[in-house]
């Protein structure tokens, strides 16, 4: 029996010149595990709203066929309704939590349909129970992490033990460790609840070993319907964007099938007898570190909370002009506290920064710069230009991957060029081929001097931009070497192919590892 | 600007409770337009404010309710030509016309900025002190409309404060700074944003699903609840009657018109005492 079911479903936001889906018809199972796939502006976000009734009730807009989320018509039924058979996660946990305490957020759904205290109470225990929430069911939510407040989303999501959960990249702003468990959290409630799970996600290597099945929409057409292993297949002809590293590492070797995750990947290697040894000669990074002189340097550097909780902990660190360096750690290791201190956005309890110029930092949220009812409003002249973006168009209309781009232009708009420009998860929400624009603009900046900082938990963005890692734990710098070291030195901060390859010859990237596992070809030279 | 659990009478009170409670001080500065009264209202705010260890939200709204209470109590003498007593005579101003300032109108324009002031800084020991999950669940048995709202309201409040400490910073990081204007539309823009993907989430939550009350709780009334609800009750009730009476009115024009006397001056007493008096009993909260 269908969970989800579309019958030519169409469907125009207001005012748009073109509809977001179109005719599209498909089925979800009981039990089945969905990733849903697809560049940005595909229509995997505007599918899940119209799955959990956002669309047509709450967004307006024009619809026309039939969807029906657990039985029920979203032509008759709105979202409150529909809250019953789905539950439903979305991108910024901020704004997916609306009570106080994380005991009142699990509560509301269950109170919402009218369950009696004792139901309340024993659905909020269970739902605590299965999503490791027991510790934290009495604290305020807005003293909560963005890991931890994805999970009680996700936990008020599930408590009334939906059929079918519906996520939009869930992952998205959790670091590795923190998106593996939660991947790893739907697989179990899949597995041992047969909740379906319909999950659409940029980072497919992060939950296709997970998955039943993959549809991937393009122009808000269904574009691929198969299980992993076939959908793979066809995004290599298809739409290469939409390969995993891993997949690309065995089209490049001349591999086949394309594994859906490192372990299938390893065993297809070791049954080819290709599986390479450990260690060997280490390829060059995306860029090798440049000898000029040090542009950034932070000496004994804390950072202390008013309430007394230490951010950075004695961190010391030089980085010099053209480098390019990623800052990686767990949520809360203290990466982004780095740059505001290096860019002179927060003053250090302690220690020194001292810089060669101007920092330009770019935070998290792109939207935060913007300003002006025009592109044109927000830059000058020849910085509009660069941007290649059209001069009239309110910058709110933007997509994600244009937004990034505007405001990374209106931070570096100064007469003098940055010594240093800083950035703050820069891919959150981005597609491959957004995120290889991104990549291609700062090795630009680098090339022309300017150090490049990116703080980022996306190891592969990380592997394509910088020649050095800082890994950061608990405020103090735990790691620090070229990428090909500490990207594959690890379990969670190391790339697919850095794992799939066990490390050998500090191979981060499929182009840098096909050779290792393909005799007749060589080692790229930079 | 954010509930946070602290151990005051007010805090331990439920939102039932401290709404009425803090429904009675607003209602006191829309009943009457006296000074005194109305000065006795801000003085019992103020004091609430203080006794909930809400202070540090004065930082933003104390700045704020001053500068309005300012602009309406100077702005009102400009453009009310009513009243006698002409106290300066600033002749032909352009498309204002011949421009008389008179005592009334500069009066009542102090009178509407202070009951201004009181209507805002009523909402700090709303926001600070009244749990919003109690505000959400006491409105949401009246209708799904109104509690939404009084839900948004009392959710954006924590959410914008980050949004605009957030967007303060980005605007630090710009080589050249935006202007004020630019800044003020954007900042609306992005709060309307907010306000929408916390509605959907409450949407998807199954609030406001059809049909379907939500369990009332029936935790017992403690001696905070029934202090403040009564105290809210005394001072309601008390400023309904004088009202209806004809007590301390204000009649600003043609000629200002005050009413005095000790039965104003026991109302003024009596709302600052009925405000604070529920703060006196410590029994039961926390140190």
């Amino acid at each position: 029996m269908s969970v989800l079911e579309l019958d030519r479903f169409t469907y125009s936001y207001p005012h748009a010149a073109r509809p977001a889906l179109r005719d599209l018809s498909l089925a979800v199972g009981e039990g089945e595990f969905v990733v849903l796939a697809g560049t940005s502006g595909s229509g995997k976000s505007t599918l899940l709203r119209a799955a959990c009734g956002l669309v047509p009730h709450f967004h307006g807009g024009e619809a026309a066929g039939h969807l029906r989320t657990g039985g029920l018509d979203t032509r008759e039924h709105g979202p409150g309704d529909l809250a019953a058979h789905a539950g439903t996660l979305f991108q910024d946990p901020e704004t997916q939590v609306v009570m106080g305490t994380v005991r009142a957020e699990l509560a509301f759904p269950l109170e919402n349909r009218g369950d009696g205290r004792a139901a309340v109470a024993r659905g909020v225990e269970e739902a605590a129970l299965a999503l490791g929430l027991g510790d934290l069911l009495d604290r305020p939510t807005h003293e909560l992490s963005g890991g931890e407040l994805q999970r009680v989303a996700l936990g008020a999501a599930l408590a009334g033990r939906p059929r079918l959960v519906l996520l939009d990249e869930p992952t998205s702003q959790l670091d590795p460790v923190a998106g593996d468990e939660l991947i790893g959290l739907l697989r179990r409630l899949n597995e041992e609840w047969g909740t379906a799970v319909v999950l659409a996600e940029h980072r497919l290597e992060r939950c296709l070993s997970a998955a039943d099945r993959v549809i991937a929409l393009r122009d808000g057409t269904l574009a691929c319907d198969s299980e992993p292993r076939a959908f793979l297949e066809w995004a290599g002809r298809e739409d290469p964007a939409l390969q995993t590293p891993g997949a690309r590492l065995f089209e490049r070797a001349g591999l086949r099938p394309p594994p859906t995750g490192v372990k299938q990947a390893r065993a297809t290697l070791r049954a080819h007898g290709l599986q390479p040894a450990p260690g060997g000669q280490r390829p060059d990074g995306p860029a090798a570190t440049p000898a000029g002189a040090p542009v950034l340097r932070a000496r004994n550097l804390w950072f202390e909370w008013p309430h007394g909780r230490a951010v950075l902990r004695g961190l010391a660190t030089e980085i010099a002009a053209g480098e390019r360096v990623a800052l990686m750690g767990r949520n809360g290791a203290g990466k982004s506290t780095l740059l505001r201190c290096l860019a002179g956005l927060s003053r250090p309890t302690r220690g020194k920064v001292q810089t060669a110029g101007r920092v330009a930092l770019l935070l998290q949220n792109p939207a935060d710069y913007l300003v002006a009812e025009t592109v044109e409003g927000e830059l000058r002249a020849p910085a509009l230009e660069a941007t290649g973006l059209p001069a009239g168009r309110d910058p709110r209309d933007l997509s994600g991957g244009e937004r990034q781009r505007l405001a990374l232009a209106i931070v570096l708009d100064a007469d003098e060029p940055p010594a240093a420009v800083a950035l703050d998860e820069p891919t959150r929400g981005m597609d491959r081929a957004r995120k290889g624009e991104l990549a291609e603009q700062l090795g630009r900046l680098a090339a022309a001097g300017t150090a490049v900082i990116v703080a980022t938990h996306d190891v592969e963005f990380a592997a394509a931009v910088a020649a050095r890692v800082l890994l950061l734990g608990d405020g103090r710098v735990v790691a620090d070497g070229p990428a090909a070291e500490v990207l594959t030195g690890g379990w969670y901060f190391a790339t697919e192919t850095a794992r799939i390859l066990g490390g050998a010859g500090g191979a981060l990237l499929p182009e840098q590892g096909a050779p290792l596992v393909t005799p007749n070809l060589e080692v790229p030279t930079p | 600007m954010i509930y946070r659990r602290r151990p005051t009478p007010l805090h331990a009170a439920r939102a039932a409770a401290a709404c009425a409670y803090l429904g009675s001080l607003l209602l006191v500065a829309l009943l009457f337009e006296h000074p005194l009264v109305l000065a006795a209202d801000l003085v019992a705010v103020l004091g609430v404010i203080v006794l909930a260890r809400a202070t540090p939200a004065l930082r933003t709204f104390g700045p704020l309710a001053l500068s309005l209470a300012l602009l309406i109590a100077l702005v009102n003498p400009f453009v009310v030509r009513e009243g006698l007593t002409v106290i300066a005579r600033l002749g032909e101003l352009g498309p204002l016309g011949r421009l008389d300032l008179t005592l009334e109108a500069t009066v009542y324009g102090g009178v509407l900025g202070l009951r201004a002031a009181v209507l805002i800084l009523a909402f700090v020991p709303y926001s600070t002190a009244v749990d919003p999950d109690g505000v959400l669940r006491l409105f949401r048995r009246f209708g799904f409309r109104s509690a939404l709202s009084a839900t948004l309201a009392t959710r954006m409040v924590g959410v914008l404060a980050r949004d605009a400490r957030r967007r303060a910073d980005a605007q630090r990081c710009r080589p050249r700074p935006a202007g004020r204007l630019a800044m003020t539309r954007a900042v609306t823009a992005g709060a309307l944003d907010r306000a929408i993907d916390v509605a959907a989430t409450l949407e998807v939550r199954g609030y406001g699903a059809a049909g379907r009350r939500p369990p009332g709780t029936r935790t017992p009334w403690s001696r905070h609840d029934l202090a403040y609800l009564a105290a809210g009750m005394l001072i309601a009730a008390t400023a309904i009657a004088a009202r209806a009476a004809g007590l301390a009115a204000l009649r600003p024009y043609p000629t200002l018109e005050l009413s005095t006397g000790p039965l104003v001056w026991a109302l003024a007493g009596l709302i600052v005492v009925a405000a604070w008096l529920p703060f006196a009993d410590r029994r039961g909260v926390a140190a």
